[in-house]
């Protein structure tokens, strides 16, 4: 017997004798009372598929909607940093004014639902900046123009880019809230002394926060944001809800056509995972060195 | 000699909430004077000497700082930081910096310097704080005497007409404590107008014109060296003076 079997004490088999049992009970419920048919075959070509007629591979809607995932969470996750920032270190401040409305900004965020606070920022914010500078038009001119290529490789398909634009502001937004908190838990640990030596050596406030504080706080906070990032690729699929046609949103249209519910659902969560616990172990390891 | 004072304390009070750290403290400092404050701890040195270069700011009275007087929002507080030096207990030297970025950034950011002249000052401060080899090192790296004696390099490399220093071997292993000192000692020589908290008898009475005692947030004694070693004018300075000297 391997040597982990041999660990597991009676409770442990209790549990996982209930567990196999729960998913069994589900699979033949699939299999029997529902008369569901696997058709797991079919999902690789909702990935990527050869075209007989162009004799060529191209990616589906599955593979689309994870790149676009991808291609969101980066551009957002940017964005997130960046004001993130910036609000982090409002919210130290010394101005009341300025830390008051950054503060303002997280406790909104943080005590209205995730996906109310997606629609508001859609309709009120997204919606209006594209209409205001002319978005639409813009970039149906780019998707006809011979440079398509170049932009697509960057953001996708360009008739699709004003909704490319939305996801992003979106959820960059949203996640700088909580990228703001870690910032100043960050600039908060420095120690009093490393203000104290700075200002004693007459700079300003704005010197120290550039040249001592944030290089330190900055360094600091990495590892809590790397694991931000992780949530911010989790939160992106709430953006489907705006119509960005990201990985979630792809696998609700393909449920829709094929009826294919389990095997979509179950690959499409397998995607997430593989992502996210992919990315979780990556940034340990960096950690460690 | 005419006497100029470089630092003038007429009535300085300082509350933190309801609790008075500093009460009625007057204090006259001279150019190239030597004053080292003692007493208990508590008594509200640190506060002082923090007062002097607005890292506090005082209350009450009236505190006059190299021809400037202090108040929270004056505008040339920035200004009077770069002309006075401050050397911590802790060192508090920026530990994402080499040693020698420790020295140069002051003197380029604040004083606007070339990073050629900064790096030239800089090194000449470490030649004379006796740690030229170790530029290109982490603060954390270096012991902590090493450390103090870049803090007081880095002090030195603004070109500040007063020094401050609040307890500077207090943080250290005995066995460090004398190479701070030397280099202080020679830092007096130089002429530099010194504040020094710090209860080192021995380098007390060797740099001092003035002694400072201070108990419970008041100066209760100042007197030249020779008299406040021998015939300490107070009771609390005798006492003070007893214990700390048994050790
Ligand atoms: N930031 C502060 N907030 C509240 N109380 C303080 C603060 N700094 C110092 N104190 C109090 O003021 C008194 C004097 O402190 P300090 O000047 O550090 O004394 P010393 O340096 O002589 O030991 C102490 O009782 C201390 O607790
Ligand atoms: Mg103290």
């Amino acid at each position: 017997m391997p040597s982990f079997l041999k660990r597991l004490k009676w409770a442990d088999w209790l549990i996982l004798i209930v567990l196999v049992g729960a998913f069994g009970y589900v699979g033949l419920r699939l299999e029997g009372t529902l008369n569901y048919t696997w058709r797991w075959e079919l999902i690789p070509d909702y990935f990527i598929r050869y075209r007989e007629d162009r004799q060529e591979w191209f990616a589906n809607l599955l593979l689309q909607g994870l790149f676009a995932t991808l291609r969101i969470c980066i551009y957002a996750g940017i964005l997130a940093a960046i004001f993130g920032t910036i609000l982090g270190v409002a919210r130290c401040a010394e101005n009341l004014t300025i830390r008051l409305l950054a503060r303002t900004y997280l406790e909104l965020l943080r005590n209205i639902p995730p996906v109310v606070i997606i629609f508001i920022f859609f309709f009120f914010l997204s919606q209006q900046l594209i209409d205001a500078l002319n978005m639409n038009a813009w970039a149906r001119g780019i998707a006809r123009s011979d440079s398509a290529p170049a932009w697509e490789f960057f953001f996708g398909d360009m008739r699709r880019f004003p909704s490319l634009v939305s996801g992003v502001l979106v959820l960059g937004l949203f996640q700088a809230a909580f990228v703001g908190e870690i910032v100043r838990a960050g600039i908060q640990s420095i120690p009093k002394g490393q203000f104290e030596a700075a200002r004693a050596i007459g700079m300003s406030r704005s010197q120290e926060m550039r040249y001592i504080v944030m290089p330190q706080a900055l360094r600091k906070v990495v590892p809590p944001m790397a694991n931000q990032f992780i949530s911010l690729i989790k939160d992106s699929s709430i953006i489907s809800l705006i119509s960005v046609q990201e990985l979630t949103y792809k696998t609700v249209e393909l449920v829709a056509s094929t009826r294919l519910i389990f095997e979509a659902w179950l690959t499409t969560a397998a995607c997430y995972f593989i992502l996210c616990f992919g990315l979780s172990l990556l940034f340990r390891r960096l950690e460690k060195h | 000699m005419v006497q100029t004072p470089i630092i003038i304390a007429e009535g300085v009070g300082k509350y933190f909430g309801d609790f008075k750290a500093l009460t009625d403290v007057d204090l006259i400092v001279n150019q190239g004077e030597r004053v080292v404050i003692c007493g208990p701890s508590g008594s509200g040195k640190s506060t002082l000497i923090r007062c002097f270069n607005g890292l506090e700011n005082h209350d009450t009275g009236r505190l006059c700082v190299d021809g400037m007087e202090l108040r929270e929002d004056a505008p040339g507080m920035r200004q009077l930081r770069q002309d006075v030096g401050m050397v911590f207990q802790q060192f508090n030297l920026f530990p994402h910096l080499t040693i020698l970025e420790n020295l140069i950034i002051g003197p380029m950011k604040v004083r606007k310097q070339s990073r050629a002249a900064a790096e030239a000052t800089a090194r000449k401060y470490l030649e004379r704080v006796r740690i030229p080899e170790q530029a290109d090192k982490r603060p954390a790296q270096l012991s902590g005497g090493q450390q103090q004696r870049v803090a007081i390099a880095r002090a030195l490399c603004m070109q500040p007409r007063v020094m401050l220093f609040d307890e500077p071997t207090s943080a250290l292993d005995p066995e460090m404590i004398g190479e701070v000192l030397d280099v202080m000692v020679e830092l007096a020589e130089t002429g530099m107008t010194m504040v020094v908290v710090t209860h080192e008898m021995g380098f007390a009475r060797k740099v001092a014109d003035t002694m400072v005692f201070m108990e419970a947030g008041r100066i209760v004694e100042v007197s030249p060296p020779e008299t406040f070693f021998t015939a300490p004018k107070s009771q609390r300075a005798r006492v003070f003076l007893d214990q700390i000297l048994e050790h």
